[in-house]
């Protein structure tokens, strides 16, 4: 089943930079679908169109339909707020907000307007052992959120874009910033995610597409190389481009 | 290898004889220059303490003037000048802190908004009796406020506003754009992220702000001189369209209106005058600097 299908989708910035061109692409639900190609193939810039927190930037032209359960999310008549409850997002740096780990995590409900304490009590602990920080974090919730470490905070935004229970969950080089070990734990969360959630990945190397992917695709410069399941790419590419970036040619 | 090998070795590597006495010039003078900035204030201070200090007593600080103003204490002065400053803190900082608010989180930068800085920045600029003068007339006369505790605090609001403006707005925009960008995506509005992430962030800045903006409020002599500073009253106000005697009038007044002024009194009010402005600047000092500690970002 598609989740989301994206339909000739382009999209130019203010200062004319990334941009990208005529995107057709259909997203498996229940799935980790990969995003991957060297920097400036408009890859982040498609997560973020999905969720709209390009509204934030300076957008000089977009076009084509995005279509999330068969709704544009393109339309201005979107309710974004909305949106990014469905489809939370994890961004290349871990980003906690200056509060308590335990108000990290509550932060989407309580802005959605939860209050009830034990609901939010056992929403949090959810978000917690999903991205496996539970055990790591139970004793010391009210400590502030940047006195984890790196691959903890990183876990830490995760639970806190599911502690909204959203149906897609975007991730932005999650890994870009850590270490192997807690890479691995990232990764290895992603397999027990995808059972509940749709999952796009834009990972930080050829590899980790190869290692998290169940359908990849290929971005060169704001095109749409080639699209499919893991093994047609990254075994038997049909584009000489798809073939040469993973081989190391270029990148 | 011998030591002096060592430092032979090291002067190879080193500037030339020149450059070093060139060196050792500029960062002399750039040391004097430092030092000379620190003598005037060092000296306004240490005279005053010395001068001013031994006419400090409690009836001094609690008393009424008496005999002309040539005696007794200055108790009606103080509390003007806090009345004064309460009253510029309570137009000024919610309007100051709002429009710091839209400028930095909601403005966009169009022709509007350009406006409404250089409007700022010209604020800024207008000397303080030009304030005074203004005040008087739109507040005093026009508004019929009457030379009152209102139209001072209104008029020092004014003066006061472009301070505090461009001191929030610069706490603001220095806090980082990603939690704006974190809070967005977990579905917050625009004024959610504003509320719950971005002012309690700024508040040091903006705290900082507020506090230097109404310390120069409460030393101003001339905004507050037609629109609300009395010669001598027998009794504190009773309301804020009551008159009130302040610091900063009085000093004014004692220095030059009043013959046979006995010096130490006049000492003494300004020392209390410095003592108060110089308090609010100390407090502003520390809330920064415990904010900078706790900063982890």
């Amino acid at each position: 089943m598609l989740k989301i299908e994206i339909e000739n989708f382009s999209l130019r910035y203010g200062d004319g930079t990334e941009s990208l061109r005529n995107i057709n692409m259909g997203i498996e639900a229940n799935a980790v679908t990969v995003l991957f190609g060297p920097a400036g193939g408009g890859k982040s810039t498609l997560l973020r169109a999905l969720n709209r927190l390009n509204d934030l930037t300076e957008v000089s032209s977009i076009s084509g339909k995005i279509l999330f359960d068969g709704q544009n999310v393109l339309d201005p008549a979107t309710n974004v707020i909305e949106l990014r409850r469905k489809i939370g997002i994890v961004f290349a740096r871990p980003t906690p907000l200056p509060l308590t780990i335990y108000q990290n995590v509550s932060y989407g409900l309580e802005l959605a307007g939860e209050r009830s304490r034990a609901r939010l009590d056992s929403a949090v602990e959810h978000a917690l052992r999903q991205a496996e920080l539970w055990e790591e974090v139970n004793d010391r919730l009210s400590d502030p959120a940047n006195s984890l470490s790196g691959g903890q905070q990183q876990r830490l935004c995760l639970a806190r874009s599911l502690a909204l229970q959203p149906e897609v969950i975007l991730l932005d080089e999650p890994t870009s910033a850590l270490d192997p070990i807690a890479t691995a734990k990232i990764e290895t969360s992603l397999q027990e995610l995808k059972k509940t959630y749709t999952i796009l990945l834009a990972p930080h190397n050829t590899q980790q597409a190869a290692r998290t992917a169940d359908y990849a695709a290929f971005f060169l410069v704001g095109e749409l190389v080639e699209y499919g399941t893991r093994e047609q790419l990254f075994t038997y590419p049909k584009d000489k481009r798809t073939q040469d970036y993973i081989e190391g040619r270029f990148g | 290898m011998s030591e002096a090998q060592a430092v032979q070795r090291t002067k190879r590597f080193t500037s030339s004889g020149n450059n070093r006495r060139a060196e050792k010039t500029g960062f002399a003078f750039l040391t004097a220059v430092s030092i000379l900035t620190v003598i005037p204030i060092v000296l306004i201070v240490v005279y005053i303490i010395i001068q001013g200090l031994p006419a400090i007593s409690w009836t001094f600080l609690t008393q009424f003037p008496t005999q002309g103003m040539r005696a007794g204490g200055i108790w009606p002065t103080i509390v003007g000048t806090i009345y004064l400053t309460l009253g510029t803190a309570i137009f000024s900082v919610p309007l100051g802190i709002a429009a710091a608010v839209y400028l930095a989180e909601y403005a966009t930068d169009n022709r509007w908004t350009r406006l409404i800085r250089i409007a700022i920045i010209n604020l800024a600029g207008v000397p303080s009796v030009v304030y005074g003068l203004f005040g008087f007339g739109l507040f005093v006369i026009f508004l019929q406020f009457g030379t009152s505790i209102l139209a001072a605090s209104l008029t020092l609001s004014i003066m006061t506003l472009p301070v505090i403006i461009s001191t929030t707005e610069e706490a603001l925009r220095a806090v980082p754009q990603s939690f704006r960008v974190v809070s967005l995506s977990l579905g917050g509005t625009r004024w959610q992220t504003i509320r719950r992430v971005v002012l309690p962030e700024a508040v040091p800045g903006v705290l900082t702000g507020v506090i230097l903006g109404l310390e120069r409020a409460a030393g101003e002599t001339a905004p507050i001189l037609f629109t609300g500073a009395a010669f001598f009253l027998p009794q504190l106000p009773h309301s804020p369209f009551d008159a009130t005697m302040a610091l900063p009038y009085h000093i004014f007044v004692i220095a030059t209106q009043v013959p046979g002024m006995p010096i130490s009194i006049q000492y003494g009010t300004v020392f209390v005058l410095l003592v108060f402005v110089l308090g609010m600047n100390a407090i502003a000092t520390v809330i920064r600097s415990r904010a900078r500690a706790r900063r982890q970002w």
